[in-house]
């Protein structure tokens, strides 16, 4: 079991607020990310359900028990720090072995000297040794247990805090930014790794990152925050198509989503630039926001009512795509356009191209940054 | 360009050769006179260890030694009358006892209010170290006088607890302790008590071994501090001669009825300044290792 539901949480620091009145019910086993720029409270919700944070009002549950008042160490839950907080000054396997001991051993038998003397030690000696050494095997650093911290690279320290984490078997696993002090390679391999991890452990995960391609790619749900607010909570390919909101939609994808200012007339139909989108918005005689995101725009050569057209201000070649910064043409706005390699490898920078959308993939956002649907999609 | 380079550090060495030779001279005296004799001490001869010439001493006779026992080489005798002269273990060992229980106590008390104030939100917190600093600038001499009377109140004087007492808490040791904790990363901690430690815990399991290298430096100034006071243990210890520490010791050496004898006298001080050398040249080594010990980032 593993459910951790949080009721009502609000958290201010002083006279800032930086937790809103939020509600997010984790199921058990669910790998949940909660995702947002620097500074929106995502690590402080976390170390509110962690219990190394007190919540200024509202509940936390853990399995259906209210633990607002447990201690961190009762609440039975493990976390795995940005920097490893790993112990300098003691071995991989004496890290891997402190969370047992400290839950396993009674305060007797924690003595130093005379605890050995206690009839049950060897027992539980016993079994944190095979703890600890199925953990090492699973995360393939059995050959690291008698070095120090100090002489393990990025990515092992990053296994050995993993590992501490395991070896006790919590409900649920707490991540605030694991991979964040990886390089690049590395943090994309343990993407793939953290999730079959998951896959084979079976047990809830919370995981925080500012980073939205972590997020899209190992979640189960992701909760998009910002400001201290729960904007969206939903699968990963749920917040990418169908952001509730305009902040959602501009944080989740990148390259970043296109904003064009449009209007809608007196029927509702909506229009941009000098393109109709020949659909209607539920809100009639405004200013809108419309949203296309790089891959629903495409190159073209033609020139009509549904394109239009502006120069290429800067070639971004990621080898499999090619994305063009591009100054629309009335100077309002810079756009990113993707463009497949093999159509559009000619087109350099300062060439004027012509655009066009594809059908169906706009999104529509109020002057308030909400999201209003189209009424005949 | 290289030969510049070299005249360029050629100055920079002579210059501490210099302060070196200024700073080791007495300590090249204090040996030499430990080994040579009487006259050659006063006559300023006989260079690093005199002559070593096998002599009768006078002044060990009119203490009450045979004359055969009084015949030996100046070093031994300078050695061996100090040792005779005044108990030099006890007071060795007086020294060690108050030194060692002063650091002892210090760091029980220190780091427990380093890490609390380093580490823990509490109403106050900000008071309570202006507080400790505010404390850094009492000297101890201006409150020595009212410290005396509250050990002579409770009957202390003359007693270990004297010695000891007045220096367990160091406002200077809880203030760099807590400059140092502010240094270790709060996730550790965190991680810590995710792990199931109490907040003591945290402090003797997890907080004092990073702390090693500022333990060591701190451990040296109160170690050297104590070990060296003459100031008060010479208040508080009036007659007890079994209570002298080290300092308090030479002074037995300092003139009396049978004239001054320079030899012993040196030999006594070196024997005293010995162990805190070597006590230092050992956790200066341990100084290197415990900086490359932290690999917290």
């Amino acid at each position: 079991m593993g459910t951790i539901s949080l009721k009502n949480i609000s958290k201010s620091f002083g006279s800032t607020q930086v937790l809103n009145n939020l509600n997010v019910d984790i199921n058990d086993g669910e790998f949940l990310t909660l995702v947002g720029p620097s500074g929106c409270g995502k690590s402080t919700l976390l170390r509110i359900i962690a219990g190394l944070e007190q919540q200024t009002s509202g509940d936390v549950l853990i399995d259906n028990k209210n633990v607002n008042r447990v201690r961190a160490s009762e609440r039975d839950l493990a976390m795995v720090f940005q920097s490893y907080a790993l112990y300098p000054h003691l071995t991989v396997r004496k890290n891997l072995e402190t969370p047992l001991r400290l839950r396993d051993y009674n305060a007797f038998e924690r003595l130093p000297l005379i605890g050995n003397f206690s009839p049950s030690k060897k027992e539980k000696t016993e079994s944190i040794n095979q703890l600890v050494n199925k953990t090492s095997d699973t995360l393939k650093i059995s050959e690291l247990l008698d070095r120090k911290p100090g002489q393990l690279s990025g990515g092992q320290r990053q296994r050995v805090a993993l590992g501490r984490a395991m070896v006790r078997e919590p409900v649920a696993f707490l991540m605030d930014e694991p991979l964040s002090n990886l390089d690049a390679a590395l943090r994309v391999h343990m993407r793939s790794e953290l999730s079959e991890l998951h896959n084979s452990l079976k047990t809830t995960f919370v995981y925080v990152t500012h980073d939205q391609a972590e997020a899209l790619t190992m979640s189960s749900r992701m909760a998009v925050m910002i400001d201290g607010n729960l904007l969206q909570l939903d699968t990963p390919q749920e917040v990418y198509d169908n952001p509730s909101s305009l902040s959602v939609a501009q944080f989740v994808g990148s390259p970043k989503i296109n904003i064009f200012k449009g209007t809608s007339d007196s029927s509702g139909t909506v229009s941009f630039l000098n393109v109709n989108l020949k659909r209607k918005s539920s809100e009639s005689n405004t200013d809108l926001h419309i949203g296309i995101r790089p891959e629903h725009l495409e190159i073209t050569n033609e020139s009509n009512e549904n394109s239009f057209s502006g120069t290429v201000a800067y070639r971004e070649n990621l080898g499999s795509d090619i994305f063009f910064h591009v100054n629309i043409e009335d100077g309002s706005n810079k756009i990113i356009v993707r463009g497949l390699p093999q159509f559009t490898h000619q087109i350099s920078n300062g060439s004027s191209v012509n655009i066009k959308r594809v059908s169906d993939k706009a999104l529509l956002f109020n002057q308030a940054g909400m999201r209003v649907q189209f009424t005949n999609a | 360009m290289e030969a510049k380079q070299y005249i360029g550090e050629g100055w920079k060495h002579a210059i501490l050769i210099i302060g070196a030779i200024v700073v080791m001279l007495p300590f090249y005296m204090m040996v030499s006179m430990s080994l040579k004799s009487q006259q050659e001490i006063q006559s300023i001869s006989g260079g690093l260890i005199g002559a070593q010439e096998t002599q009768t001493f006078p002044v060990c006779v009119k203490t009450g030694y045979s004359e055969e026992t009084c015949t030996m080489k100046p070093y031994q005798y300078n050695y061996w009358f100090a040792f005779e002269k005044a108990p030099i273990p006890r007071y060795l060992m007086n020294g060690v006892i108050v030194t060692l229980s002063i650091f002892i106590i210090q760091v029980l008390v220190a780091l427990p209010c380093a890490y609390a104030l380093a580490k823990l939100r509490f109403y106050g917190r900000e008071f309570v170290f202006s507080m400790v600093l505010f404390c850094l600038l009492i000297p101890v001499h201006g409150i020595a006088l009212p410290l005396y009377v509250m050990l002579a109140q409770a009957g202390l004087v003359d007693t270990y607890s004297a010695l000891i007492l007045p220096w367990t808490i160091s406002v200077f040791g809880i203030f760099l302790m807590r400059q140092f904790f502010m240094t270790v990363p709060d996730e550790l901690i965190d991680a810590a008590r995710m792990d199931g430690m109490g907040e003591y815990a945290i402090v003797w399991k997890v907080m004092l071994p990073t702390a090693i290298p500022a333990l060591l430096a701190f451990a040296i100034f109160s170690v050297v501090a104590h070990w060296n006071d003459y100031f008060w243990p010479r208040m508080v210890i009036t007659g007890n001669r079994d209570l002298f520490t080290p300092p308090l010791g030479i002074r037995e050496f300092r003139g009396g009825i049978d004239s001054d004898e320079f030899g012993p006298m040196m030999a006594s001080i070196v024997t005293v300044t010995v162990p805190l050398i070597v006590a230092f040249i050992i956790a200066q080594k341990r100084f290197i290792e415990g900086i490359t010990l932290t690999g917290m980032k």
